[in-house]
């Protein structure tokens, strides 16, 4: 090996470790949290996209359930009909935002009125204030939801953090939180948990004040031609819907990102390479460069 | 190196510009007749990938401001609004975000070329540190431009490290309620780290054009660290040779910088950055960003809080007065054996150093941290200067060109990497 090919692996090495070590730090598994297993999402990978049929019946799981108690203030209604999302038509739309009376106002005579919703209006906070919240949930605090998906992560540990970076592994948000979602279990012998309170095989600390939100055949899916759901309607298939409706929540944008990222890659390499053979020829006109010099 | 100028203005529009602003002559005595060593291996193209780095920096920087609200309560939203709402938002911020930790790898890479290959000797300490003072200078920029978003970690980062300050006597407190604007991180410290994170980065542009000059005046080093002796067999013009070879790195470099800002962009960051700033709720536990880690273990290697500090900013400082603490006349740690290994041995430690900075500051993490911060002093205090006074440094070449061409004549078989044109230490 040259003095250059050893230093260039010792300097890649190092930066490698450098700027990875950042991830080895715990996010939010601290402390009692069991890892995650890794779920097969469409949306992985330099290829992955959004399952459409997917994302419109996590939104269904959202509506149903979780919208009882959890916000999602950074979205919109007519943001379900978006490109790249769960691609709901219009008059879809329409109907999923008619769902909702919506607060407006003050009129000419100065007073707040009720109306229908429509698709320019946001998701409705399912409580006033943080104090109504907790008050309705036992003290604690039932967070927005809209970039959950990515305010999540584990501790992946060396060497995996490593090699996340080739393989892509971005998905710790929705396996944590799909797991969360079905990891309810009875406490260990000798734990009282207080009224109010959860034991949670995947929650820091393992004790959470969300119950239970999740069970087998409590929402109804869409039918197939054959009278049935195409998917299971069980927890374990509302835990994965939700969270990929989730993901898209939080990253509205990620099918193009990588559909761009995959044309601006390609076309950087192939024109590194013309550059690198370019290089090679102006350079061959010096004497140590020449074809059958000692290089 | 910047000798008599060779430009010759052809057109009648360049002649008259010439004799009242002649700067096209300084583009191309800069830029194409400026003779490089003919040996520089790929450390050397860094220096123009940093130059793209910052104006990538900048143009997206300028971009997001337009849609950026500095306040507490709008300031999360709204970045989130630009990865939403705004047309190619989600790529101006992510170039932006990951663009930050592209320019400290780059940088870092820079730096370590510099103490690899001596290049902050003499004549080029003034050149070593004006980069030292960049340096700070983009640290200090990206920790403000973490603060933005206005998450978990922007507010808590900002908290720990801001109340750093009032480990000093007297002024400490002084100082801190000045950096906050009032008691606590609050809005008057989110729109004056949002001014003055717009306003560094063109500080910065300033100082990269003394380093520039700096650099044309003694001209670059080289892989041998023996310096240029006779223009015409030792260098080659910047144009086209050093223009094509860059050029190859920096588009291997963007491709490099695109694989995470399109595939992995939340990679190097961190999940609590995504939950809004509050204060009531400290996280498990606050991790600046990585290219700060090593010094943060720094800090956090000594129990009392302003040793800590002063031992923070000497790991800095200490590169200031580099030039002068390395005795050896010798540059390149190639033709040095020991310094060599002493070289690689300071890598490591500035790896683990950055590890523990990852690490919670408890049980065996911090005795480390000591340990290693013990290394990476003796690095500078004592390797460097006592290494100059007793070891024996192998035969250095003649010149740059016989370094290249005398291995020619010699026949010797040795395949260099493509990359490094010249290869010294193959030699015989
Ligand atoms: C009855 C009200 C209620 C419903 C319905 C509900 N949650 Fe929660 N959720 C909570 C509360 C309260 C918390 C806060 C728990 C805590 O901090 O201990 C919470 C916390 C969470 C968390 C954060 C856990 C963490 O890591 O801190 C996630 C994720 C979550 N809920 C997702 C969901 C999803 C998805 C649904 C729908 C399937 C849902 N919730 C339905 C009340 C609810
Ligand atoms: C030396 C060059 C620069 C560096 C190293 C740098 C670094 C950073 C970093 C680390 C962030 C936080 C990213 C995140 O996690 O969201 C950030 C945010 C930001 N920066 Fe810069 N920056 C630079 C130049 C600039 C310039 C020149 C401007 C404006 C003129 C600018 C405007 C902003 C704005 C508005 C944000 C907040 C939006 C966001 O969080 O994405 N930056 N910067």
């Amino acid at each position: 090996m040259t003095l250059f090919r050893t230093s260039l692996a010792a300097f890649a090495a190092i930066m490698i470790g450098a700027f990875s070590a950042a991830s080895l730090s715990p996010a939010h598994a601290a402390g009692g949290g069991t890892k995650p297993p890794a779920h097969d999402w469409s949306f992985d990978g330099p290829f992955g996209t959004f399952d459409r049929a997917q994302l419109q019946r996590g939104y269904k799981v959202y509506r149903e359930v979780c919208s009882a108690c959890h916000g999602m203030s950074l979205m919109r209604f007519r943001n379900l009909s978006q490109k790249g999302g769960p691609e709901f038509t219009e008059a879809q739309v329409r109907a999923l935002a008619a769902d909702f009376k919506i607060s407006d106002g003050p009129n000419e005579q100065g007073e707040m009125f009720e109306r229908p919703g429509r698709p320019s209006d946001g998701f409705p906070k399912p409580f006033p204030n943080e104090q109504a919240a907790r008050a309705a949930n036992g003290g604690a605090y039932p967070l927005d939801l809209s970039v959950i998906a990515k305010a999540r992560n584990y501790e992946r540990g060396f060497p995996l953090f490593l090699l996340d970076i080739i393989t892509q592994y971005q998905e710790g948000g929705p396996d944590y939180v799909k797991a969360l979602l079905t990891g309810y279990e009875d406490p260990p012998k000798g734990v009282e948990l207080l009224p109010g309170q959860n034991w949670n095989k995947y929650m820091a600390g393992n004790i959470i004040g969300m119950p239970n939100m999740l069970n087998d055949g409590q929402v109804e899916y869409p039918k197939g031609p054959d009278g049935k759901s195409p998917v299971p309607e069980t927890a374990k298939q509302y835990a994965a819907d939700v969270v990929a409706f989730l993901m898209w929540s939080a990253e509205p944008h990620m099918e193009q990102r990588k559909s761009i990222g995959r044309q601006v890659f390609i076309f950087l390499l192939l024109f590194a390479g013309l550059l690198y053979f370019t290089k090679k020829r102006i350079w061959s006109r010096l004497p140590e460069h020449a074809p059958g010099a000692a290089h | 190196m910047s000798g008599p100028s060779s430009y010759v203005p052809k057109l009648g529009i360049a002649k008259w510009l010439d004799a009242r602003l002649p700067l096209p002559r300084l583009m191309y005595d800069s830029f194409v007749a400026y003779p490089v060593p003919r040996n520089l291996n790929y450390f050397w193209t860094f220096g123009g990938i940093l130059m793209l780095m910052l104006v990538s920096q900048i143009l997206t920087g300028v971009i997001l401001a337009m849609h950026y609200t500095p306040h507490a309560t709008l300031a999360f939203t709204s970045v989130e609004g630009i990865m939403r709402d705004v047309e190619y938002g989600w790529l101006m911020r992510y170039m932006h975000a990951n663009g930050a930790s592209m320019f400290f790898i780059a940088v870092y890479i820079h730096i370590f070329r510099g103490l690899y290959y001596g290049s902050y000797k003499a004549p080029r300490e003034v050149l070593w540190i004006l980069g030292v003072i960049i340096f700070l200078l983009m640290m200090a920029t990206a920790f403000m431009g973490y603060v933005l978003p206005w998450g978990q970690m922007s507010f808590w980062g900002a908290t720990v490290i801001t109340n750093l300050f009032s480990a000093f006597p007297i002024v400490g407190e002084t100082i801190v309620t000045f950096l906050w604007g009032g008691y606590s991180v609050d809005n008057p410290t989110l729109t004056r780290f949002f001014s003055l994170h717009f306003l560094l980065p063109f500080m910065i542009f300033g100082v990269v054009i003394l380093h520039v000059w700096a650099l044309h005046v003694t001209g670059q080093n080289n892989p041998t660290g023996v310096e240029v002796k006779a223009v015409a067999k030792d260098t080659i013009p910047f144009t086209p040779y050093a223009t094509i070879k860059d050029a190859f790195a920096l588009v291997l470099f963007f491709a490099f910088f695109a694989y995470f800002l399109f595939f992995i962009p939340n990679y190097l960051g961190h999940a609590d950055n995504y939950i809004p700033a509050n204060p009531a709720v400290t996280p498990a536990h606050i991790v600046p960003e990585w290219y700060f880690l090593p010094f943060y273990a720094i800090l956090r290697a000594v129990p009392d809080k302003l040793g800590g500090v002063l031992l923070m900013f000497a790991a800095i400082a200490v590169l200031v007065v580099l030039p002068w603490l390395d005795t050896s006349k010798v540059r390149s740690m190639s033709y040095r054996p020991l310094a060599r290994q002493c070289f690689w041995a300071f890598a490591v430690t500035c790896v683990m150093l950055g590890w523990l900075g990852s690490r919670p500051a408890e049980g065996i993490y911090v005795t480390l941290s000591q340990l290693f911060t013990a290394l990476y002093f003796a690095y500078f205090l004592i390797a460097l200067p006592l290494l100059g006074l007793f070891e024996t440094p192998k035969k250095l070449p003649g010149s740059i060109a016989e370094s290249v061409l005398g291995k020619m004549k010699g026949g010797s078989g040795a395949v260099v990497g493509a990359a490094a044109p010249a290869e010294p230490n193959t030699k015989g």
